[in-house]
């Protein structure tokens, strides 16, 4: 079945255009997430896909069929909403059946998808229940089970974890990757939550005030992010950024700032261009390891000023000069707050991005 | 321990001013007319003075062709009106739940019939229903039909396609705010699982709004029951018994025919039907929430 294809989509509510044509082309059978923070029209996206939303301009593509003037009920799609958008009055099994009755599917076939798509999500003993008498995560699987028993090609999900709290969300977001592996279909995901989006996708698609910032793999994205937006949206805990000058010293390239000079690898240097002298130098806290003795152009000095303990690791909050900046350090490591520790800073690590437009360089 | 029983206290010193209200406007006078329901009480004396007859009122009404024919004109006005109200209303609703520009501007036109005061109502339907005069049998005869004879031959109809013009809209705004708290996202889900604007309103908008419709339909009937001036006005029970209300034939009872005790049984009667329907009204809307509840219990027994 069909590569989705959007062409220049744009949405416009009167006079206020909230998505700026937006151009996307999703592989068949993959499993696309479209993330980013509220309001950067990643859900306005997902709803014109389905059928939900007009489309103001541009145009969707399902194979070769433009899509954008069917019904939501003829474009042959199943969607899972945030809020689950269960039929309250119906019980569980009917809600499952919904889509087959209506297109009166005979009873038999009916009632084997209902046991086979319950057995899935494991809801077998719950057929009879009303959603009112199902808990958050069993709700989320009548949700689910309504969206497998229809056969559809396309699969939307509209933040379909952000309901749960978060040790379900976790069990959830491992039950979803396993479903992904059995159900080859195409699959379009909306979520705000990064880890989602890591966890779950073939491609990434980061949105942010109505553009995408950049698609691709969730690897690809994590070692080159295009911009300063997306290289701070994924990884957790976010990427460090500090404001730096690129001098060039002895024939090295260092990032200068206030309180640190970290030497450029030579490789990244010689491709820089280097009349661009304000940067905005980025290091992921995994990229900082504690290292006493480290030279003085590989390392940073920080200064500890919480330390947040989460188990092995400990997260510590320092600053260095005005910028703040977080590492990871194990929790057995001996450190008092206040003290300053020097980092060794991974040369892949550093990543260099223009300090106006907030490119990558 | 003085706090404290001043602060069990508040609650009923608050409600005090209401139940003494209650207590003198509704009980006694109920109370008043059920003594006087067992009693033959002409107005000239006072109550002291009539004589107990035990059930005789009640008995006699029961086999007493006029009033039988009052119950059959009110049943037959209530169900008639409250079914025609419903689905006009409900449909209504339906086609009105949306956003078009100027739909608010039509929302407060169609309630304005239910803010007219139903004696006004009353006069208003009778000038259009004069047979020579009247709106109606003007515009008919420009058209070159025949006049129809409103308020004669037809006059239960009459008076019936009045009381839906003006509570149609009661029904209208329940159900139109029934429907825009309807989960949205379940609509959604139905348009997705394909379900045609007439499906989604069988299968999900109807039934989501069956608790709001039957509450409300009871609460017309209610009404329906002690409706007396729009008919007092137009009619006046007439021609002969054919619209003549209950309600119409208590008040008639009491001052034409100076049968008080009479009229109170009447009047009694016409209370137990009303009881019935209000406990109808009330089982309904535990059983909705005994059934809350036991899907509450069986989250926690998961």
């Amino acid at each position: 079945m069909p590569q989705i294809r959007l062409q220049n989509l744009v949405k416009r509510y009167g006079h206020l255009e909230v998505l700026h044509g937006i151009d996307l082309q999703m592989a068949e059978n993959e499993f696309t997430v479209l993330v980013g923070p509220s309001g950067c029209g990643k859900s306005t996206t997902l709803r014109m896909i389905a059928g939900l939303e007009t489309v103001s301009d541009g145009e969707i593509f399902f194979g070769d069929q433009p899509v954008s003037q069917l019904e939501p009920k003829d474009r042959g799609l199943a969607m899972v909403f945030q809020d689950y958008a269960l039929y309250p009055h119906m019980d569980v099994a009917h809600n499952i059946s919904f889509a087959l009755r209506l297109q009166k599917r005979p009873k038999e076939e009916i009632k084997a998808k209902v046991k086979e798509v319950a057995e899935i999500v494991g809801l077998t003993d719950y057929l009879q229940r009303k959603p009112g008498a199902l808990s958050g995560g069993q709700r989320q699987r009548v949700a689910m089970a309504r969206a497998l028993a229809k056969d559809s090609e396309i699969f939307l999900f509209d933040e379909p974890l952000s309901n749960l709290d978060a040790k379900l969300r976790g069990q959830m977001r491992a039950e979803l990757a396993i479903m992904r592996q059995r159900v080859q279909k195409n699959m379009i995901y909306v979520t705000h939550d990064q880890i989602e989006a890591m966890t779950l996708a073939d491609r990434i698609v980061v949105m942010s005030d109505g553009y995408i910032q950049q698609q691709g793999s969730p690897e690809e994205l994590f070692k080159h992010p295009a911009n300063k937006f997306v290289a701070g949206f994924l990884g957790s805990p976010p990427m460090n950024f500090l404001d730096s000058e690129l001098i060039d010293l002895d024939g090295t390239l260092y990032a200068v700032g206030e309180g640190f000079r970290i030497a450029i690898p030579a490789e990244k240097a010689h491709a820089l261009d280097q009349s661009d002298k304000a940067v905005t130098l980025g290091i992921r806290p995994s990229d900082l390891s504690y290292a006493p003795d480290a030279p003085p152009g590989l390392g940073l000095d920080l200064e500890v000023i919480v330390s947040e303990y989460v188990g092995a690791q400990s997260v510590l909050l320092c600053v260095c000069g005005q910028a703040s900046v977080t590492v990871e350090l194990k929790s057995e490591t001996p450190i008092a707050l206040g003290e300053t520790l020097r980092f060794a800073v991974r040369p892949e690590g550093i990543h260099l991005f223009d300090r106006k437009t907030g490119t990558a360089l | 321990m003085r706090a404290q029983t001043l602060n069990r206290a508040t609650p009923y010193m608050f409600m005090a001013p209401a139940a003494i209200i209650m207590a003198i406007a509704l009980l006694y006078p109920l109370g008043y007319m059920i003594y006087g329901s067992f009693r033959d009480w002409n107005p000239s004396q006072s109550i002291g003075e009539s004589e107990f007859v035990g059930l005789k009122n009640y008995i006699t009404l029961f086999f007493d062709p006029a009033f039988r024919e009052s119950l059959s004109v009110t049943l037959t006005f209530a169900f008639v009106v409250v079914a025609a109200e419903m689905v006009l209303g409900v449909g209504l609703a339906l086609l009105l739940d949306r956003n078009i520009r100027g739909m608010s501007v039509l929302r407060t036109l169609f309630i304005l019939p239910m803010m007219i005061a139903p004696v006004v109502v009353g006069l208003m339907w009778r000038y259009m229903y004069h047979p020579t005069v009247g709106t109606f049998n003007t515009m008919l005869k420009s058209w070159g039909f025949d006049g129809i004879d409103w308020l004669g031959q037809n006059a239960l109809l009459s008076v019936i396609i009045a009381d839906v013009w003006q509570w149609t809209p009661f029904i209208f705004i329940l159900a139109l705010a029934a429907l825009q708290s309807l989960p949205r996202s379940a609509l959604e889900a139905a348009r997705i699982d394909g379900a045609t604007a007439w499906q989604q309103i069988i299968h999900i908008k109807l039934p989501l709004m069956m608790p709001v419709l039957i509450v409300t339909g009871l609460l017309r009937l209610i009404d329906a029951f002690k409706v007396l001036e729009v008919i007092l006005v137009m009619t006046e029970g007439g021609p002969g018994l054919s619209t003549e209300i209950v309600a119409l034939r208590i008040s008639r009872t009491a001052t034409e025919f100076r049968e008080l005790g009479v009229a109170a049984a009447m009047s009694n009667y016409l209370l137990m039907l009303l009881l019935l329907l209000t406990v109808a009204m009330f089982a309904i809307t535990r059983l909705q929430e005994a059934r809350a509840q036991r899907a509450a219990r069986q989250i926690q027994e998961d």
